[in-house]
This record gives structure tokens, C-alpha cells and sequence, in this order.
């Protein structure tokens, strides 16, 4: 993983010193609250519910085994012995009193660790996929670039004061597991006919209040140019993006004004004028980079390990586990792991301080000292010898964090929400554990097979509902919680928003409308097909009528 | 008087900044919040409020939209080295740049800030250096603080007029806040990888 040198420690380091005053000019009076919001957001410090909420920054979702430990520290010295993982690879803290967050930071740069752009109007941390660097489908690693474009967009002195957030992120395999497609800049690696490696622009997808899928301005931007070309793309947003309204502050609704097209135009006719200029990426600067992740020194081993083999036909408990948490590796006699933080009864990306420990340690132990935090809210151990997985298993089971659900429908994607967030309009975590009590029985939960379930506390979208295949979306109606469900959404290469079902339903139905979605894919399926394709397949009526009746407009309506 | 900082001194200002006619503009709210943002190319004021600016002797920075209207009227000022010129978040610098000739035949420009998270004139102070090759003094003016300082001098400017109740040596002070900035920008336009070697 990267390490910092000299300069980049020095920059988190300055960034302590600079928000240790900051906050002290703030309880002495001297920054207003107005003046001292975007300050303190762009430190990912909230003001929450309950009491400020950190988010810190996990760039690309890679962690060591140290940097976990820390965060476990914090958890226990500053928090409730607990944090959670977002949905961006980030890790929340839900209760740091403000003043102690200098300190934090402090205990944060320590483990080359900051906070930095993980909220407020500027480019946020920059995401990839969780299996980069070890996913057999990969074309390149893309998390040089990713770090590459950290260090290109941390303290950008031209857009820390952008009309909205920014968010980038970039995909190195076929299957695009980054979600590129629902980011303001969307990055896909790719080759050209001469064989030489550049990336496919998307701009101006998002989710929120108005989803929308991004749009392909360029096909091929040669790699030395990415970042004088994402200058281009973010300095014509920064000057034209709408600021009158922050409902219509999204890159995506100023591509939309314009038409991908015109916008396309108008960053070419900018990224002239940059291109080939100082910005542009050496070799060098790639080769330092990318040494950082290199493969490492790989034991060959036996394609198939004969007692993992053989486990897996004899041990029912391990096999569903290996069957859903054990994922392909590129290279042979190895695995990678996803440790569920999904667990029923448990907040989806919860985890205890305890449970990081115990993380950092089989992460040590058992697979390089690394880790990684995928976008669906669990934690991946990536390069697992076959050898080790039972023994990978026995702790993560003794440790709550073994539950079989990997793609499944308990594996619920969830926001805080309204138990936690100030901007939800209704409560996520309850509907989650209750969709989950529902579902608990495993082989029912293996039978329905894939499924993605994401729950949202407001249309703000942080539980990405709109490319769940069964998406909930919490809304309010007359100062009581309401939940809207849609179905047919997807993420990754085929990506696709969901559409809305019919009227919201109260937080106690919820769980029995999932069960008739669900009676009706079973019912309607053929073999082999997933939730999804069957929603694809025959259309959302026949789920629908189950869920309505036939006179489903009969019904009172709560929410339209 | 408020305070300006011209490169890392606090100085008394010899320039006169003339202001538009406030407009009695409906204020448009958002969940509860004024929100006064123009989109950009908005026409800052209209024929006849230019018409009526009244443009003092001596020194003067006028509003790009006077400079556009009462060219003839300014010529001779701005040959005797007497003019400036001011740029709202919402005006374009290609505009300005196309006016004229010689972009340095202004000795001032300005560029305003109306509230610091709009942040269109970093942008704005980038293109006036880096596009149209400005030299003189580039003059951050509104709601300067000090914890924008960093980002106004790594965009070209070098002058701030320092909100009137802040400190201007604790705004000195905000120029420093990082030694070594990733990216370029006009102050250092190589970025880290390119001004130092940096070992894996």
C-alpha cells in the first residue's frame, strides 16, 4: 500500500496544526458558525444529532493492519467503543466532542491517516473497488491512480469551494465494482488499439435527489493526461455549475443543462489549454507510485488446497460461508475474504473496537497486514492462502463477523439514518435489522440467492437505494415515517436506477412487502436466474399486483 | 479603512473601490436560507445603472460592468496608470480580456468574493494570470478571511483586502498554512512530483 514520504506526512501533519486553530478560534468566538461549517466539514466533522459525527478518510478503502488498530483506539479513547463503516470506504465516528477532534487528527496522521475532503463542497476521497490489485477479472490496478488523484485533489487551491460535493472514482476491472457510473467523474481503465493505457471519462452520474447514470464524454484519455483533464472537467463545473440552488448544484444537472455533448466541448476547448502543460503525469511520478503496489512475493501453491477442498464438501457451515464470503483470486492457492459487518441484530457497517482488533489481527496474521472497506460496508482480508481459510473462519465466526450473507439479501446496505443523521427523514437501522430477523434462516436466504438490498433515510442516497435491487428510501409524510420501495435497480457494468413500486408503506410493513417481492420472484423465476434478472425479465407489474392487489390504487395513499 | 495586504505586508490602500447601485433584489431563500449566488454571465447591473455610477477622481478600481459601458470615458485614466477594474464571481475574465488590448494596462484587478464558499473567482484568478497573462497587482476583495488565504495565493493573487473586523496579522499568517502543496497552481506551477524527487 502507499507509504508516506516526507511531503506527504508533513502535509497531514500541517493540516492538524491548521484545524487545531481553526477550532480553537471557533470556541474562542473569533469563526462564526457560518465561517466555521465548510472549515470543519472539510474536515468531515459534522454537527449531528446526537453530538458531532468524523468522518476519516480510507483512501480507496485500503487499510494496514496498524491503521486499523488506531482506529480501534479511537473508538475506545474518543467514541463508544464502536464506528462505521459508510458506504463511500470511509469510517464514521458518531460521538467525538469537538474539541478532542484536534487530537484525534493528531492520532490519525500518526498511522499516515487523515480526514481530509471527507465532506463539505470539494473533491471528496477518491474510491475504487475493494478487490483491486488481487480481482482475477482485473485489466490494471487502479489504485496508483486513485493515489495519484488523492494527491492531485488534496488542498486543490482552485476547488475547495466548489457548488457541491465532487466524487471520483476509478475502475480497473470488467466488472465495475467502484460504481463509476453514479459518480460525478467515473474512471474506467482501459487500453487503446496501440496497447497504451488511458482511462474512459464518464461525468455527471449520481444518485441523491435526482439519480442519474453519467454520461461518456471521452472515450480515451491518454494516461499522463488524467489529471490536467479532471482540471478541465472541475474547472468548468466550478465556474458554471449552479450555486442558486444546492438541489441543482450536482455536476450532473450542469452536464444535463448543457447535453453531455456540449459539456464535452467545453472541457476539450479548456483541457487545450492545459494539456502537455506542468500538470501533466510523468513516468516516473507512476513508477513511484505504483512501486507502492506492487504484488507482493506470492508463495506458489496448489491451485486447489486439498484440506480447504475437502472442508468445503464436508463442513455445511464452512461451505456456506466459503461458498458466499470466499471470493476468486488472480493468483493460485489464494482467496479473498469478506468479513461480514452484516450480522442480524447488528447496524450494517457497524463494527466494535473489539472486532477491528481482531480484524487487524488476522489481517496480519493471515493476509499481508492489509485490509480493505468495500463500498457495501464489510471488510475484505485479500490475500488469504486457501490453507488459512478455516482457520480465517473459526475467528471471524468467534467474532460475529463470519455471517454466510456475502450478496445476499441480509447483506443490506445501509445509511445511519435517522437513529444517527440530522438530514434523514426517517430511520434506516430498524428497518434493516427487521429485514434481516425476516430473512434469517440460511438456506431460505441462500435459495433466493443474490440480492442487493439498499436502505436510504432520505433521498440524499447514501444507502445507494436507487441501484439496490430492492431499494427502500425513508420519507416524511406529515412528520411521520414513510418508506418508498423500488425494485430493478442495479450497480456495477450494467448499471440501472430502480423504479418506485407504488405508495410508501409504515416501517412495520416493510419487511412483509420485501416478503412478497421476493414470494413473487420465487414463483415467477426460471433456473438460474437471479432477483434481478427475473425484474428485468417480466417487468415490475406482476410484483406490483402482489404487493398491492389488483386494485392497487384502492389503497390509501400515503405518499405518491 | 479596511485593511489590505499586498504580498506579505499590511499597507494603506491609495486605491478607491467604486461600487455598483445596490439593487432592491427579491431575496431568494432556500430552506430558510438567503441565497444570493448569480449564475455566471449574469449581467451585473443594467445600462442605466452604469450610466449612474459616479466615479470619483484619483486611483479608481470600477466595477467590469462601468469599464465595459464608459470606455471612452475611462481611456485616458487608464492610460495615466489611474484605473483599475473589478470582477464580480459571476463575471467572466474572457469578457475583460477582450475589452482591451493590454490586460496589464490595469494596474489593479479585483475580483470579489460576495461570500467565501463561492469559490468561481479561485477560477476566476487563475485565468486572469495563466490564460490572459495579467501581471500587476490581482486583488481578492468581499469576504476575505483568513482561512482562505492559502488558496487565494496559490490562484495569483497577491493582494487582500481583509474583511474589515479580522486581524491582519493572524491573516499573514494564513498564507502559510502548508509548505508543500501537491498540485500546481500560478505561485508554483510544478507540482511536488516535478519540483522534488520523491523516492518510492
Amino acid at each position: 500500500m502507499y507509504r508516506y514520504d516526507a511531503y506527504d506526512q508533513r502535509i497531514v501533519d500541517e493540516r492538524v496544526a491548521q484545524f487545531r486553530d481553526q477550532t480553537r478560534r471557533y470556541l474562542a468566538g473569533e469563526l462564526t458558525d457560518d465561517e466555521f461549517r465548510p472549515l470543519r466539514l472539510q474536515n468531515g466533522l459534522y454537527v449531528q444529532r446526537h453530538a458531532p459525527m468524523l468522518r476519516v478518510a480510507i483512501p480507496y478503502g485500503l487499510l494496514s493492519g496498524r491503521q486499523l488498530r488506531t482506529l480501534a483506539h479511537i473508538a475506545r479513547k474518543y467514541d463508544r467503543g464502536y464506528a462505521h463503516f459508510s458506504t463511500r470506504q470511509n469510517i464514521q465516528y458518531n460521538w467525538p466532542a469537538l474539541e478532542t477532534v484536534p487530537d484525534i487528527l493528531a492520532d490519525l496522521a500518526s498511522v499516515q491517516m487523515h480526514a481530509i475532503q471527507t465532506s463539505g463542497n470539494c473533491i471528496r476521497n477518491i474510491t475504487t473497488d475493494q478487490f483491486a490489485g488481487v480481482a482475477p477479472d482485473e485489466i490494471q490496478d487502479p489504485r496508483p491512480w486513485a493515489e495519484i488523484l488523492r494527491q492531485w485533489s488534496t488542498f486543490h487551491p482552485e476547488f475547495a469551494f466548489l457548488p457541491r460535493k465532487f466524487k471520483i472514482a476509478v475502475c480497473g476491472s470488467r466488472e465495475d465494482r467502484a460504481v463509476i457510473l453514479v459518480h460525478d467523474i467515473g474512471l474506467q481503465l482501459t487500453t487503446n488499439a496501440a496497447g497504451e493505457t488511458g482511462f474512459r471519462v464518464y461525468v455527471g452520474g449520481g444518485l441523491g435527489r435526482t439519480p442519474i447514470i453519467g454520461s461518456l464524454i471521452r472515450e480515451f484519455i491518454e494516461w499522463q493526461h488524467v489529471a490536467t483533464y479532471c482540471e478541465a472537467v472541475l474547472r468548468v463545473y466550478n465556474r458554471y455549475g449552479r450555486r442558486d440552488n444546492a438541489y441543482k448544484a450536482r455536476i450532473k444537472i450542469l452536464v444535463k443543462a448543457l447535453k453531455p455533448e456540449v459539456f464535452a466541448q467545453k472541457v476539450d476547448a479548456e483541457w487545450a489549454h492545459l494539456k502537455d502543460g506542468p500538470g501533466t503525469l510523468t513516468q516516473a511520478e507512476v513508477d513511484r507510485v505504483s512501486a507502492h503496489f506492487r504484488a507482493p512475493a506470492y508463495a506458489t501453491l496448489p491451485a486447489l488446497d486439498a484440506d480447504y477442498g475437502a472442508r468445503r464438501e464436508t463442513d455445511k457451515a464452512f461451505s456456506a460461508w466459503a461458498r458466499r464470503n470466499v471470493h476468486g483470486h488472480k493468483v493460485p492457492g489464494y482467496a479473498a475474504v469478506t468479513l461480514s459487518l452484516k450480522k442480524t441484530g447488528v447496524a450494517p457497517g457497524d463494527a466494535t473496537a473489539d472486532q477491528m482488533d481482531i480484524v487487524a489481527d488476522l489481517a496480519e496474521r493471515y493476509s499481508l497486514g492489509e485490509l480493505r472497506v468495500s463500498h457495501e460496508q464489510n471488510l475484505i482480508l485479500a490475500d488469504v492462502r486457501q490453507a488459512d481459510l478455516v482457520a480465517v473462519w473459526q475467528a471471524a465466526r468467534a467474532a460475529g463477523l463470519a455471517t454466510p450473507n456475502i450478496g445476499l439479501l441480509t447483506d443490506i446496505v445501509c445509511c445511519p439514518g435517522g437513529d444517527f443523521c440530522s438530514l434523514a427523514n426517517a430511520k434506516s437501522i430498524p428497518i434493516a435489522q427487521a429485514i434481516q430477523q425476516k430473512f434469517d434462516d440460511l438456506d431460505y436466504l441462500h435459495d433466493i440467492g443474490e440480492l442487493d438490498l439498499n436502505i436510504s433515510g432520505c433521498m440524499n442516497s447514501c444507502g445507494h437505494h436507487h441501484v439496490g435491487h430492492i431499494g427502500v428510501l425513508g420519507v416524511d409524510k406529515d412528520g411521520s415515517e414513510w418508506y418508498q420501495i423500488s425494485i430493478g435497480g442495479s450497480q456495477g457494468t450494467a448499471a440501472a436506477l430502480g423504479d418506485v413500486i407504488g405508495p410508501s408503506f409504515a416501517a412495520d410493513e416493510v419487511p412483509g412487502v420485501v416478503e412478497k417481492l421476493i414470494g413473487t420472484y420465487l414463483e415467477q423465476r426460471t433456473d438460474e436466474e437471479r432477483f434481478i434478472d427475473t425484474v428485468r425479465r417480466i417487468g415490475v407489474a406482476p410484483f406490483k399486483t402482489r404487493v398491492y392487489g389488483e386494485s392497487a390504487n384502492a389503497r390509501k395513499v400515503a405518499n405518491g | 479603512m479596511a485593511k489590505l495586504i499586498r504580498g506579505n505586508a499590511v499597507v494603506s490602500d491609495e486605491w478607491t473601490l467604486v461600487a455598483l447601485p445596490v439593487r432592491d433584489e427579491p431575496v431568494k431563500k432556500q430552506a430558510g436560507k438567503a441565497v444570493l449566488f448569480k449564475l455566471t454571465g449574469e449581467a451585473a447591473a443594467t445600462d442605466a445603472e452604469v450610466a449612474g455610477v459616479g466615479i470619483p477622481g484619483g486611483k479608481v478600481i470600477v466595477p467590469m460592468s462601468v469599464w465595459l459601458g464608459r470606455h471612452a470615458e475611462l481611456t485616458a485614466r487608464l492610460a495615466a496608470g489611474q484605473l483599475g477594474v473589478w470582477l464580480d464571481s459571476f463575471e467572466e475574465p474572457e469578457t475583460l480580456a477582450a475589452s482591451l488590448h493590454d490586460i496589464n494596462a490595469f494596474r489593479v484587478i479585483a475580483v470579489n468574493f460576495p461570500k467565501f464558499i463561492d469559490g468561481r473567482g479561485f477560477s476566476v484568478g487563475r485565468l486572469l494570470r495563466e490564460r490572459f497573462g495579467y501581471r500587476n497587482e490581482l486583488r481578492a476583495i468581499g469576504d476575505v478571511l483568513r482561512d482562505q488565504m492559502f488558496f487565494f495565493k496559490r490562484c495569483g493573487f497577491d493582494a487582500y483586502a481583509l474583511r474589515a473586523d479580522r486581524d491582519a496579522q493572524d491573516a499573514l499568517a494564513g498564507l502559510r498554512d502548508f509548505s508543500d502543496p501537491y498540485q500546481g497552481a500560478v505561485d508554483e506551477p510544478r507540482p511536488l512530483f516535478r519540483r522534488v524527487a520523491r523516492s518510492a
